[in-house]
């Protein structure tokens, strides 16, 4: 991991070297990898708030809803990550609006959100110039070469908005999530940081969207987190663990979908499931050989992180 | 008394048309508590009120004008059969429950001008302390002090001290560095009293801490709660049953079909297990016996 990222580092600065990897020759590469990390980084970082309150699906809804962003920065000519940004931000919020008031027509609600968005986001881009049924895919599953240089820097940019949020603010975030009426009597903002959360998890959509795809990008948030669980005891643990297991499982899909030739998002997606499916086996032996009382094994994470990265 | 138009003076302003008539109409007058008079007798004693409550949840009256309140180291026990509004009664009293008519006022003032949430313990009622994403023990107790360090804060020795101390209070902190998953329920239940103990209040809170408890850890509740009222802490719980805490009640505030029904004395075991909406599903403690009253 340490080898790769600073070679990637070294390939940002010195696009002319001569020293990387074959798979890092390619400048659009170059800024796979550096989305992927990036990606890593923020999508379990907010993911962990979702899993802990039980809304796992919560990113693939604003995914779903992100599409349309998408589209309407293609048809109007502009940036479709900011777009994007602007129209997940928009049904994150009302996700947030329907979940806080907990109606029982609130999964309807949602559901209407979420299919409006995608079937809206199709038709428009069929509409746009660019309008081709690749251009869609590479949106749905994720592709290598739709992070464009001046994408690049947007996405450092929100990717540290949302790490100075999930990570900053962690505690107050967990205790929300943890119970919210508790975090209303001890006086917390609690609809501020519901609001804060909502939004983040949008700005995470986008990030992600170019490298996982809108359809997908959920399983990074949801699936390190699952893994990491596994082998934890605590919150912070879980949070540090998954989004390592997050860079790593974002690194190397964008590796493997290079020389596979394969969507990145789907590759990504995999691995993950992979790692998931290996830690739990690995758990699972571990724990019939011990006491039911569970430690954290570093051979564990090790094992999980090399899975990740083959 | 001319209590609805003088002792209420923000009536004009938050409450929605109608809303006067549909309670009125379902209810009837409430036992009167002149309000103002109390304020002026015991202002400095009453550290929770609840005056003319009036709440309605899903369509349904569930208090009907209701009116309690808590006095300075007092322990008040709510009891009542289910769907009575117990629970209810003191979700209104801090704010997780809206009030149709009425209001609720926490150390003499109306919830939406009362800030020092910090002197609030609230235990809500759980089957686990538990989320979808593993704690310890001790990050949960740690939320317990975002009320002292705010959002941004950072933990100083401070709030450690106090998280140390309110896992020694209910006799966990051998078990803080474990997931609160993997505790038992009643152990569980300590740990979200330690959460609401690590931001020292002056009031705690407790929806029915006794279920899902076994009586070895309801006898470790009682012992804690009996410390804390030593200490001066008043106490407000709901209850389904005393059981191991009757001996620590001072008052108790009996709901029926949300009205109170009874407030003063705790009520002999004999009388509330006679009620025929009690539901006999929990465990008796050995020493309950209705001699001990009056």
């Amino acid at each position: 991991m340490a080898a790769l990222s600073s070679g990637v580092m070294a390939a940002a600065f010195h696009p002319a070297g001569t020293a990387l990897p074959e798979f890092l020759q390619p400048a659009f590469m170059q800024r796979a990898v550096i989305a992927a990390i990036l990606v890593g980084l923020a999508a379990p970082a907010i993911g962990i708030y979702l899993v802990q309150r039980r809304m796992a699906l919560m990113g693939d809804g604003i995914g779903h809803v992100a599409l349309l962003g998408v589209a309407l920065g293609l048809l109007l000519h502009a940036s479709p990550v900011w777009t994007a940004v602007v129209v997940a931000t928009l049904g994150a919020i009302a996700i947030e609006v329907v979940r806080a008031r907990g109606a029982a027509s609130g999964d309807v609600a949602l559901a209407l959100l979420f299919y409006g968005g995608i079937a809206g986001g199709v038709v428009l881009i069929g509409l746009s110039d660019s309008g081709s049924n690749a251009n869609l895919l590479s949106y749905l599953f994720g592709s290598l070469t739709t992070v464009a240089p001046g994408d690049l820097i947007t996405i450092a940019i929100l990717t540290l908005a949302v790490l100075a949020v999930t990570v900053g603010l962690s505690r107050a975030l967990f205790a929300v999530c943890q119970d919210e009426e508790y975090a209303r009597v001890a006086g917390l903002p609690v609809r501020a940081l519901n609001l804060l959360l909502a939004i983040s998890a949008a700005v995470t959509v986008t990030v992600a969207m170019q490298v996982v795809g809108v359809l997908l990008i959920s399983a990074l948030m949801v699936v390190p987190v699952a893994t990491a669980q596994q082998v934890t005891r605590g919150f912070r643990a879980t949070l540090w663990l998954a989004i390592l297991l997050g860079v790593a499982y974002a690194v190397s899909g964008v590796t493997f979908s290079y020389y596979a030739d394969t969507a990145s998002g789907a590759s990504i997606v995999l691995l993950a499931i992979a790692g998931f499916a290996l830690v739990t086996i690995l758990t699972a032996v571990v724990r019939r050989g011990r006491a039911p009382e569970t430690e954290i094994y570093e051979d564990e994470v090790a094992v999980g992180l090399a899975e990740g990265q083959a | 008394m001319g209590r609805l138009d003088i002792d209420r003076p923000d009536q004009k302003a938050g409450r929605p048309p109608g809303a006067a008539e549909s309670s009125t109409t379902s209810n009837g007058p409430a036992p009167a508590r002149s309000t103002a008079l109390a304020r002026s007798e015991r202002a400095a004693a009453t550290v929770a009120e609840l005056d003319s409550a009036v709440v309605v949840l899903g369509g349904r009256v569930v208090l009907r004008r209701v009116s309690a309140e808590v006095e300075e180291g007092e322990v008040v026990a709510v009891l009542g059969a289910n769907g009575s509004g117990k629970s209810t009664l003191v979700r209104a009293l801090i704010g997780l429950v809206p009030l149709r008519d009425g209001e609720a006022r926490l150390y003499g003032r109306p919830l939406p001008q009362f800030k020092e949430w910090r002197r609030i313990g609230y235990v809500p009622q759980r089957t686990t302390a538990a989320a979808g994403v593993p704690a310890t023990v001790r990050e949960v107790v740690t939320s317990g002090r975002l009320a002292y360090t705010g959002v941004l804060g950072r933990l100083g020795k401070r709030d450690r001290i106090a998280i140390d101390d309110a896992l020694a209070t209910v006799g966990l902190s051998d078990r803080a560095r474990d997931s609160v998953a993997r505790l038992s329920g009643g152990q569980q239940q300590r740990v979200l009293i330690a959460r609401a103990l690590a931001a020292r209040p002056d009031l705690l809170i407790l929806d029915e801490p006794m279920a899902g408890v076994d009586l070895a850890n309801q006898r470790a509740l009682a012992d804690t709660l009996a410390v804390l009222h030593a200490d001066g802490t008043t106490i407000l719980l709901v209850l389904h049953e005393l059981g191991p805490l009757a001996p620590l009640i001072d008052r108790a505030v009996v709901l029926r079909d949300g009205r109170v029904v009874h407030d003063g004395a705790p009520p002999p075991a004999i009388g509330h297990h006679a009620d025929p909406a009690h539901d006999h599903v929990h465990p008796h403690a050995p020493g309950e016996e209705p001699g001990w009253l009056r």
